[in-house]
C-alpha cells in the first residue's frame, strides 16, 4: 500500500471514517512539521498493510477540526499533536495536555519534524485541571513515585471511597523527547535509539524500524536471519508475558506463584544473554538480517527451550487452578469486544476481547510467513482473566514457535545473515508484533539522515482504554487491571 | 500445593558475594579499554581533512585504515576520546552497542564481572585519569563514614526519571529466587521517610524533576543515591534533548554510578554494597 496525500483535513476524515467503516483498522494519527506546513499522517491497517494517509495544513494554523469526535480512537493521538506542535483540534472533547504538560507562556513546541534543537522546555505539571465533581468525592493520586519499582506515570483515582466511577492518567512525567532525538542521526544510529525507546519490547521496536528501512531500501532478509529475527522476538514475548503473571500473583498476595515466575522470567533473560550477549536483544537485528547467528548452539537452545517450557506450563496450569486468584481476576477490568474492535485495540489486550489483528498472522514479516503460524482459540471474556488466559496461550505457542525455528536454523545453509544494500533515503511504514501488540514505525530519510521517525507503540494505543474498564471495580482491584494490560509507560510518553 | 512447588526446584539462590558466581563473574559490562596506544600504524595519519562529517555511516568505515577522528567518531554517545595518542573511555556514556568492540577487538573489549559502578563520575573513564588513589580513598572514606548507620539492614526506594523500561525489570529481578536480595538485609519500601537508598532510573526527564527531588527531599539522613544506567549516568543516547537533564546528578546528588544499558542485577547489587561499603571496589580506580 502506497502513501497517499489527501486534499485536505475534512476529506482524510472522511476518508479515514469510510474505511474504519469498511473493516480497516485506524493504527495512529501524528504530525509532522514540514517547510510548507504541519504534515498531518493517519495510518490504517489492514490486511495489505499498514497505509499512512496525508493532508496538509497550511502553515500558521492554529486549529484544525478535530476527528475524535467521529473517531474516538483518536482521542490521545489529537491531544499529542497538540503538544506537540501547538495546534488545536476545535471540538475534542477534551484538549487537554497529554505528553508535555503546560510549557509557560509562549514557549516555542519541539515540533517533531522541523530542523534544530527545540529550546528546553520545563513543564509546570500544575497547570493541569483535575476532574472531581459532586459531594463527597476525593481524588487519590497514585505516582508518579509509587511504591515498588515502576515506571513513573501517575494514576488520578477518584473515588467516593471504594468504587473507582473514574480514572485520570497523567503520563508526561516521563516524556524524554524521543522523536526529535532521531532527526539527524544515521539510520544505523537511529537503531540504537529505536531499541530505547521501549526497552522491555527492545526487539519489537528494533524490527519494526528495520523493516521500514528495509521498505525503503529495497532489502531482503536472508532466511536465516528471518529465523534469528523470529528467535528473538518470541523470546521477547515469553519474557513480558511471564513479568505479568509474576505481577498478578504477587497483586494477589502468592509468594510462591511470584517467585516461581520471577525465576521463569530471568531464566528467558539469561537465555536471551546466552543467545546474543545482551539480556533484552539488543544489538540482534539490524537493517537487511541481524548482525549473527546465537551465540548458543541449537542443542543448546532447544535444551533451555525444553526445560523452560515444562516449568512454565506446570506452574501456569496450576496459577490457572487456584480458585483464591482467579476469583480476583474473573470479571475485573472488563472491556466490551465492541469497545476493543471499535478503539482497534491491540496484543493481549485486544485478544482477551475477542478481537484479532495479529500483525504475526494479518501481515506476516520475516519467517511468520512460513511458520504456520495458527490463532489459539480466541477467549472472548474481556476480563483481565481472559487477558491472561491469551498470554498463556501466547506462551505455549511461542515455546512451539522457538522449537521450530531452533529445528530449522541447525538445517539452514551457511551463508549471509545480512542483505547489504545499504539504506536509500525515502519513506515508509514498518511494524512487528510486540508483546504488548503492533508496534509502528514511520522513517523518512533524506540524505542518508532520519529527518521524521515517528514510533507508535501498541503501549500508547492500548493505555487509554484503562479510561473505560473500571466499571464497578475497587481500588484494591486496581493492581489486577493495570497488571493485566502488561503495558509499559516508556513507550507512551515518547 | 503452592507451597510443594515452592521446593521442587531446591535452593536457586546464589551466593555472591560471599562466594563467587559464575553468572556475575561473565556478566557483560560496559566497553573498556585493552590497548590505550594502539601501535598500528596509520592511526594518526589519516588526512582527515577528507572525511565529510555528516555523511561518516558508522558501519561504513574501513576499520583498517582508521584515524583518530574516526575511533572517536564510532561512538554514538561520544564516549571515546583520543588525547595525546591515547585513548580513553568514558564508560558512564557506553550504552553497550559493541560498535568499538566490532571495529577494533584490539583496542576495545568488553569489561566482566559485576563491579561496574563507582564512587566519582570521573572514575567510570578508562583507563582511569584524574582520580588519584588518594581522592577516591577519601571518597570512600567520607561515604563510610556518612553511613556507617546503615550496613546490615538497608530500605530501597526507586525513582524512575525517564527510564526505557529495562532497569526497572533489572531493579525488580533483585528480589526474585536467584538474587534474592532479602538474605542480605536489602529490601524495599513503600515510604520515601523509611528509606535508606534511592535508585534513580532514566536520563533525568524533566516532568520528573521536582517529583525526585521531593523524594530525596522526603528521605532522612543518611542516604545513598545511587544512578542506575547510562542514561542516568550520563544521558546516554537520550540526551541532548528538550525534555532530559542528562543524568540524574543535575537534581539529586549522585553517591554512586552505575553504566549499563541496562546495567545487569549483579551490577545494581554490587553498587548498592558498595554504597554501603560492604564490599570493595574491586578494581583500582574504583
Amino acid at each position: 500500500m502506497n502513501t497517499r496525500l489527501v486534499v485536505d483535513v475534512a476529506g482524510l476524515w472522511d476518508e479515514l471514517t469510510g474505511e474504519v467503516a469498511a473493516g480497516r483498522r485506524f493504527a495512529g494519527l501524528f504530525g509532522t512539521a514540514r517547510p510548507e506546513g504541519l504534515l498531518l499522517t493517519a495510518h490504517l491497517a489492514g490486511p495489505d498493510g499498514v497505509a499512512p494517509l496525508d493532508t496538509l495544513l497550511p502553515a500558521g494554523a492554529a486549529a484544525y477540526p478535530a476527528l475524535t469526535p467521529r473517531l474516538g480512537a483518536a482521542f490521545w493521538y489529537e491531544r499529542e499533536i497538540g503538544d506537540m506542535f501547538g495546534v488545536r483540534p476545535e471540538g475534542h472533547p477534551r484538549p487537554e495536555p497529554l505528553v508535555l504538560p503546560e510549557p509557560p507562556g509562549d514557549v516555542r513546541r519541539p515540533c517533531p519534524g522541523e530542523p534544530g534543537a527545540p529550546q528546553v522546555i520545563e513543564p509546570d505539571p500544575q497547570a493541569l485541571p483535575r476532574h472531581v465533581v459532586g459531594p463527597g468525592l476525593f481524588t487519590i493520586p497514585h505516582g508518579p513515585v509509587r511504591s515498588g519499582v515502576f515506571e513513573s506515570i501517575e494514576y488520578l483515582v477518584e473515588t467516593p471511597g471504594e468504587e473507582i466511577p473514574h480514572l485520570n492518567m497523567r503520563v508526561f512525567y516521563k516524556h524524554r523527547g524521543i522523536e526529535k532525538r532521531f532527526e539527524g542521526m544515521t539510520p544505523a544510529d537511529g537503531l540504537l535509539r529505536a531499541e530505547r525507546v521501549e526497552g522491555t519490547a527492545t526487539v519489537a521496536h528494533a524490527l519494526a524500524y528495520c523493516h521500514a528501512l528495509e521498505r525503503i531500501a529495497g532489502l531482503t532478509v536472508p532466511w536465516p536471519a528471518a529465523l534469528v529475527r523470529v528467535l528473538h522476538a518470541e523470546l521477547e514475548r515469553l519474557a513480558c508475558h511471564l513479568d505479568v503473571a509474576m505481577r498478578l500473583a504477587d497483586a494477589a498476595g502468592l509468594a510462591v506463584a511470584n517467585a516461581r515466575f520471577g525465576w521463569h522470567k530471568e531464566q528467558v533473560l539469561r537465555l536471551v544473554g546466552q543467545a546474543c550477549g545482551s539480556r533484552f536483544g539488543r544489538g540482534v537485528v539490524v537493517p537487511g538480517g541481524v548482525s549473527a547467528l546465537p551465540l548458543a548452539g541449537p542443542g543448546e537452545l532447544l535444551d533451555a527451550v525444553g526445560r523452560l517450557d515444562k516449568a512454565v506450563s506446570s506452574d501456569a496450569g496450576s496459577l490457572m487452578g487456584t480458585a483464591s486468584f482467579l476469583d480476583r481476576l474473573r470479571r475485573t477490568g472488563p472491556l466490551s469486544p465492541e469497545r476493543a474492535r471499535e478503539h482497534g485495540a491491540l496484543g493481549p489486550v485486544a485478544k482477551g476481547s475477542g478481537y484479532r489483528d495479529d500483525a504475526r498472522e494479518a501481515r506476516p514479516y520475516d519467517a511468520y510467513s512460513s511458520l504456520g503460524l495458527r490463532p489459539p482459540a480466541g477467549h472472548g471474556d474481556g476480563d483481565a482473566l481472559g487477558r491472561l488466559r491469551v498470554r498463556f496461550d501466547e506462551v505455549a505457542q511461542s515455546f512451539r514457535l522457538l522449537r521450530q525455528v531452533t529445528d530449522e536454523l541447525a538445517e539452514a545453509p551457511d551463508g549471509p545473515l545480512r542483505d547489504e544494500g545499504g539504506t536509500s533515503d525515502g519513506r515508509a511504514v514498518g511494524w512487528a508484533e510486540a508483546p504488548q501488540g503492533e508496534v509502528l514505525y514511520d522513517v523518512r530519510v533524506e540524505e542518508g539522515r532520519i529527518v521524521r521517525c515517528r514510533p507508535r507503540s501498541a503501549s500508547f494505543h492500548n493505555l487509554v482504554l484503562m479510561h473505560e474498564v473500571f466499571a464497578g471495580d475497587i481500588l484494591t482491584d486496581f493492581p489486577f487491571i493495570e497488571a493485566s494490560f502488561g503495558l509499559s509507560v516508556a513507550g507512551v510518553a515518547g | 500445593m503452592w507451597a510443594l512447588r515452592g521446593l521442587r526446584n531446591g535452593v536457586l539462590t546464589t551466593r555472591w558475594p560471599a562466594r563467587p558466581d559464575p553468572y556475575a563473574a561473565a556478566g557483560r559490562g560496559p566497553a573498556t579499554v585493552l590497548d590505550e596506544r594502539p601501535a598500528e600504524a596509520g592511526l594518526d595519519q589519516i588526512d582527515t581533512e577528507q572525511i565529510d562529517t555528516k555523511q561518516i555511516d558508522t558501519e561504513q568505515i574501513n576499520t583498517e585504515q582508521m584515524g583518530s577522528e574516526q575511533l572517536e567518531r564510532i561512538c554514538p554517545t561520544g564516549a571515546i576520546r583520543l588525547a595525546d595518542g591515547a585513548v580513553r573511555l568514558d564508560q558512564g556514556r557506553c550504552i553497550q552497542c559493541g560498535r568499538c568492540v566490532a571495529a577494533r577487538p584490539d583496542v576495545f573489549g568488553w569489561a566482566e564481572g559485576p563491579a561496574v559502578g563507582g564512587l566519582s563520575r570521573g572514575g567510570l573513564v578508562v583507563p582511569e585519569i584524574d582520580e588519584t588513589p588518594e581522592r577516591l580513598a577519601a571518597l570512600r572514606d567520607g561515604l563510610r563514614e556518612r553511613t556507617a548507620a546503615l550496613r546490615r539492614s538497608v530500605h530501597l526506594r526507586h525513582v524512575d526519571a525517564g527510564s526505557d523500561g529495562t532497569e526497572e525489570w533489572e531493579i525488580l529481578a533483585l528480589f526474585n529466587p536467584v538474587y534474592d536480595v532479602h538474605r542480605l538485609g536489602i529490601f524495599l519500601t513503600a515510604s520515601p521517610r523509611h528509606a535508606d537508598i534511592l535508585l534513580v532510573t532514566g536520563a533525568g526527564a524533566r516532568g520528573m524533576t521536582e517529583p525526585l527531588r521531593r523524594t530525596y527531599d522526603a528521605m532522612p539522613d543518611p542516604k545513598i543515591v545511587i544512578a542506575v544506567g547510562t542514561d542516568a549516568v550520563s544521558g546516554g543516547l537520550t540526551a541532548p534533548s528538550y525534555a532530559v537533564t542528562g543524568g540524574v546528578a543535575a537534581t539529586v546528588p549522585v553517591d554512586v554510578f552505575v553504566p549499563g544499558s541496562p546495567p545487569a542485577p549483579f551490577s545494581i547489587l554490587h553498587a548498592v554494597l558498595l554504597g554501603l561499603g560492604r564490599i570493595a571496589p574491586m578494581e583500582a580506580g574504583r
